[in-house]
């Protein structure tokens, strides 16, 4: 990418980041003045339950001397972007990966269920689309179950996917991976069944007239003209992978994760962690992408389609 | 019958059924093509033109009457590699190489590996193409990319060439160069043509006969065996029967269009 590129892309990020600055002031401002009074300073109104009446903005206002205590209290009702990145380098670079207070310990947890899982639901996806493709039967009864399937909200599915597969057993790596592959199946079968379909009359009329059989259709032009469509489809599906392995460690007590981490971090009253875990996942997902459009690029490239890729 | 016709037409219908009613493409069409004919089909669009050699591929299959290739029904005559088809957009696999491209129908029909190259860069020599066989196609220009197209339809020798309107997207002067070529190529392999046009000079320079349809329904006004020789240089198109045979053409796609 270009400066010209990136240019755009940081001033987003800049404008996210002031916003976020700015509205740490007004969150935190009713815990700050608590903690300021606590430590002797004059704040007003005086009494805690009169301040209730104004809101963060207009307290913070009248207290000044609150602003800059605003940015550092231990149990924040929003954490600024430096107590966030200070957790961040602490959870990363200076915990041993395989502790459990390493958020590096936690991240491979998630990302380890969201690569199987994004295994199963890609095959699955591709043999699905292959299916719907070349038969007709499948192409009039598969599709709207898989539409179906993701109009059910996974927040409600995944509890019972997980406490059933406990109940016969299963454990672990594969409940959490299931999720993922049920969130990332779909934009496979999408991407793959527009793709394996893309070649148009001409190009099927050009193979008949060598009277070649489906087998030689499908491997020598519906599987190499569906190469673009596949990798779109496979960065939207990892993402959703992602997600889905975060969200089967959500509703169980899952102790390791970055759902794990989101959880602990609420219920303890450690806004940081919470945070920490939500960019860990977040810039996780960003790897991925990359890498796969990284892999995306050198694939149509060689293919000798990357000048339209 | 005629003993060297390749491709036999009698009293061919094919009527394509529509949410508007039956659509006659092709009315009573009759037509001999000899071997080692240039044979030129031109006419308005919905004349049946691209439908007729569609037929004789067995794309299409003809409501009613006779067609027969090399003796063979169509789709016998396709699966005996009878005859290579240049669309009119060249369809080159944007991720194959130009050879990869034009060993397609080779891989298919299942050629060896020495054979597959051999016949490539023979094919390649005689469309000009020389040393462009490791590119991409989306390296060449379109003229080229045609070329490219027609090398892949005679790679596995078939000897009737079927040509839908392959060079219609292309410029007139590259198209004046690939015409040229095209006699060139046709006079060298003697494979019997059958070139589908809208382009009334390009019909006559080409030909040695010239097949004027017109439509609703779609059928044959007029067969014009040219007179021309076989060597044709570009500028045999400012004689005066080139002209002559021009204008015959232009009155039968005229006549056709009465009804309308």
């Amino acid at each position: 990418m270009n400066i010209r590129g990136i240019i755009p892309a940081l001033v987003v990020v800049g404008v996210i980041f002031a916003i976020w600055t700015a509205a740490v002031i007004p969150m935190n401002a009713h815990l700050t003045a608590d903690q300021a009074q606590r430590d002797g300073l004059v704040m007003t109104p005086e009494a805690p339950r009169d301040r209730q009446d104004f809101t963060g903005l207009t307290l913070a206002i009248k207290n000044p001397a609150i602003i800059p205590l605003t940015y550092t209290l231990t149990r924040p009702r929003l954490p600024s972007p430096h107590q966030v990145a200070i957790e961040m380098y602490e959870t990363i670079f200076t915990k041993a990966p395989t502790s459990r207070r390493s958020l590096v310990y936690h991240g491979w947890v998630t990302l380890s269920a969201t690569l199987l899982g994004f295994v199963i639901g890609t095959t699955l996806g591709v043999l699905l689309a292959v299916g719907i493709v070349y038969n007709r039967t499948m192409d009039k009864s598969v599709m709207p179950w898989a539409i179906t399937s993701q109009t059910i909200p996974i927040l409600a599915l995944a509890p019972m996917i997980i406490v059933m597969l406990g109940a016969i057993g299963i454990q672990g790596l594969l409940p959490k991976s299931i999720i993922s592959a049920y969130l990332s199946f779909f934009p496979v079968v999408v991407g793959m069944v527009k793709g394996l379909r893309s070649p148009d009359g001409m190009q099927l009329d050009l193979l008949r007239t060598y009277s070649a059989n489906a087998n030689q259709g499908f491997w020598k032009l519906r599987l190499p003209a569906s190469m673009p469509y596949l990798f779109a489809s496979l960065k939207i599906g990892i993402s959703a992978a992602l997600v889905g392995a975060i969200v089967g460690e959500l509703p169980t007590g899952a102790r390791a994760g970055f759902g794990a981490r989101m959880l602990v971090g609420d219920q303890y009253g450690q806004p940081m962690v919470t945070w920490a875990a939500l960019f860990g996942a977040a810039i996780t997902a960003a790897l991925l992408v990359a890498i796969l459009s990284w892999i995306e690029r050198r694939t149509l490239t060689r293919m000798g389609m990357g000048a339209t890729a | 019958m005629d003993s060297t016709s390749v491709i036999s037409a009698k009293n061919l219908n094919l009527t394509f059924e529509t949410n508007d009613g039956p659509v006659h493409a092709l009315k009573d069409v009759s037509l001999d093509i000899k071997k080692g004919e240039f044979v030129s089909f031109i006419g308005p669009s919905g004349c049946g033109k691209t439908t007729f050699l569609r037929c004789i591929a067995g794309l299409e299959t003809p409501t009613s009457g006779d067609i027969s290739v090399n003796g063979m029904t169509p789709d016998e005559a396709r699966k005996a590699r009878a005859y290579g088809y240049v669309f009119q957009a060249a369809g080159l696999y944007p991720w194959r190489t130009i050879g990869g491209n034009i060993s397609l129908p080779l891989e298919i029909m299942g050629f060896s590996k020495a054979e597959q190259r051999e016949r490539v860069n023979r094919v390649m020599d005689l469309v000009d193409l020389g040393g462009f066989e490791k590119r991409f196609p989306w390296q060449l220009s379109g003229g080229m990319q045609q070329r490219a197209s027609i090398a892949r339809a005679l790679a596995f020798d078939a000897d009737i060439l079927l040509m839908d309107e392959p060079f219609g997207a292309l410029d007139e002067i590259v198209r004046d160069h690939l015409n040229e070529q095209l006699l060139k190529l046709w006079a060298r392999t003697e494979k019997t043509i059958a070139f589908v046009t809208h382009s009334i000079p390009e019909a006559v320079y080409l030909s040695t006969k010239i097949v004027v349809m017109s439509p609703r329904p779609g059928r044959i006004t007029d067969v014009i065996d040219s007179p021309l020789p076989k060597d044709r240089p570009l500028d045999i198109r400012d004689s005066a029967e080139f002209i002559e045979i021009s204008h015959r053409v232009r009155d039968g796609l005229r006549a056709g269009h009465v009804d309308d």
